[in-house]
């Protein structure tokens, strides 16, 4: 098993208020089977027995599920491969003596709590705006009660597929989050279920992703290549339909 | 459901800006694209230019219309790009130590991340544009009996001056920049996305670009070395 000495500058930030810097640090002794937040773990570690205080990252399932992790790694949101959450990349995309910049994903609407930990809560309050379908209670209904088509259900999981973590917004170069917004209403937008709120939720949502203080999006797609889960920018097109159509109606 | 939002809030949504900033643009495509094609009769001398500028000239209140509407045009355009761009620095106070790009599917270019620069610059050479040849010397000439305005003289003219002439194409290959992102970009942010057309709407837009750029470029540079 080959290790690697890596060279890592990091964004240190004691809290909101501080300016925050970026932190050299060397790291021996990485094994090319480490997730890149295992790397990281090995880094806090190595700062902790030094008597430092460890870098704050965001992590939970590490499984590519929960977007949860973030962090913008030599530029790109995520690393360097594709579809691919910083969780699930390993260090095996690295090479010896490799100096690796790693800094939190940067937005308005993505204040940096501390280190690489940003707060995404603005991306709850978009979904609270009108991202969910009412429903009544009782008896969950019959299985094919509802018809949906399969070209709908197939488009509608895809944008299903997002995992709210942000990195659209990190990647975009005016820290749009329409690529998120886009997503979260064509899921609903493309199904029965979603229909009856359909115009309140697209006008709703894009006034609080725009209150929010994300940019406004100029189609350089950048999101969809980091987006670990390969969304399509064509739920952002869906996105101006549905907002057009909720403010001409 | 009915709109909840008010018509004075909707035009404050970055999603209208860009919709108005793309149907303007399209529009400012079109004119563009008959501007070159009339234009490509100085390529025949001075009387078809003369006889092209003297017919547009003659069109009165109908060329009114459409010089009120070019200038709406535009400064719908240009207001909304500047708008839209000073909205989207301040969506990123803090800027990146290192920028990288993502590749793949990923449409972000030069063209792409300097369109409020490109744009800036063609805003100001249209002033500059339009102060030197409708607002410019004006000659006349009489041809078939009519008298006009002598337009092919002080194009001539402009055209054989290197500073203008250099200047004139430097600005063309940023038209040609502009377009090339702005193009499809408009498509898409009118909401247009489909699987079969998004690729040629893309394909379009390039050749679009080039051939613009080439165009505008291919006039002055003939004339100057003729």
């Amino acid at each position: 098993m080959s290790e690697m000495t890596l060279k890592l500058s990091v964004w240190r930030q004691e809290n909101a208020a501080d300016a925050g810097k970026m932190v050299d640090y060397t790291l021996p002794g990485v094994s090319e089977h480490m997730s890149f937040l295992e790397m990281l773990d090995v880094l806090n570690e190595k700062i902790i027995a030094e008597g430092g205080d460890p870098i704050e990252f965001d992590n939970d399932c590490r499984e590519g599920i929960c977007g949860m992790c973030s962090l913008v790694i030599n530029g790109i949101a995520h690393g360097p491969e594709k579809r691919t959450a910083t969780c699930q990349l390993h260090m095996r995309h690295f090479k010896d003596g490799d100096h690796i910049t790693i800094e939190p994903f940067r937005a308005e609407g993505f204040p940096v709590i501390r280190d690489l930990t940003v707060d995404r809560s603005s991306f709850d309050r978009i979904i609270a705006a009108g991202g969910y379908v009412s429903v009544n209670t009782g008896n969950a209904p019959d299985a094919n009660a509802v018809p949906v088509s399969k070209e709908a259900a197939d488009k509608a999981m895809d944008a299903a597929a997002c995992i709210g973590c942000g990195a659209c917004v990190a990647a975009c170069p005016n820290a749009s989050a329409a690529l998120f917004v886009g997503a979260k209403i064509s899921q609903y937008a493309l199904q029965p279920q979603g229909d009856p709120e359909r115009a309140r939720r697209a006008q709703r949502m894009v006034d609080q992703m725009d209150a929010e203080g994300f940019g406004a999006c100029s189609n350089h797609a950048e999101c969809e290549a980091v987006c670990p889960k390969g969304i399509s920018i064509m739920n952002i097109a869906r996105m101006r339909r549905e907002y057009l159509k909720a403010i001409i109606s | 459901m009915a709109a909840s939002t008010s018509v004075s809030n909707a035009f404050r949504s970055t999603i209208v800006k860009k919709i108005l900033m793309s149907l303007t643009g399209l529009g400012l495509v079109i004119f563009v694209l008959g501007h070159l094609i009339g234009n490509l009769s100085l390529l025949f001398g001075p009387e078809p230019f003369n006889l092209y500028s003297h017919k547009l000239m003659s069109l009165g209140p109908l060329l009114w219309v459409i010089e009120i509407g070019l200038v709406a045009f535009f400064l719908i355009h240009a207001w909304n790009g500047i708008s839209v761009s000073r909205h989207n620095r301040r969506s990123r106070p803090v800027r990146y130590a290192k920028t990288g790009d993502a590749g793949g599917p990923s449409k972000k270019s030069l063209s792409s991340v300097s369109m409020i620069f490109t744009g800036i610059i063609l805003l100001v050479f249209l002033v500059i544009h339009v102060a030197t040849f409708k607002y410019g010397a004006y000659y006349t000439t009489v041809i078939d009996g009519v008298e006009m305005r002598d337009l092919y003289k002080l194009v001539y003219q402009k055209f054989h001056d290197p500073l203008y002439v250099f200047g004139y194409t430097g600005v063309m290959i940023l038209l040609g920049f502009h377009l090339r992102h702005g193009f499809w970009s408009a498509f898409q942010s009118l909401g247009t996305n489909h699987p079969r057309y998004s690729g040629p709407i893309y394909t379009i837009g390039v050749v679009l670009a080039i051939v613009l750029a080439i165009g505008f470029i291919a006039i002055p540079l003939y004339t100057y070395f003729n």
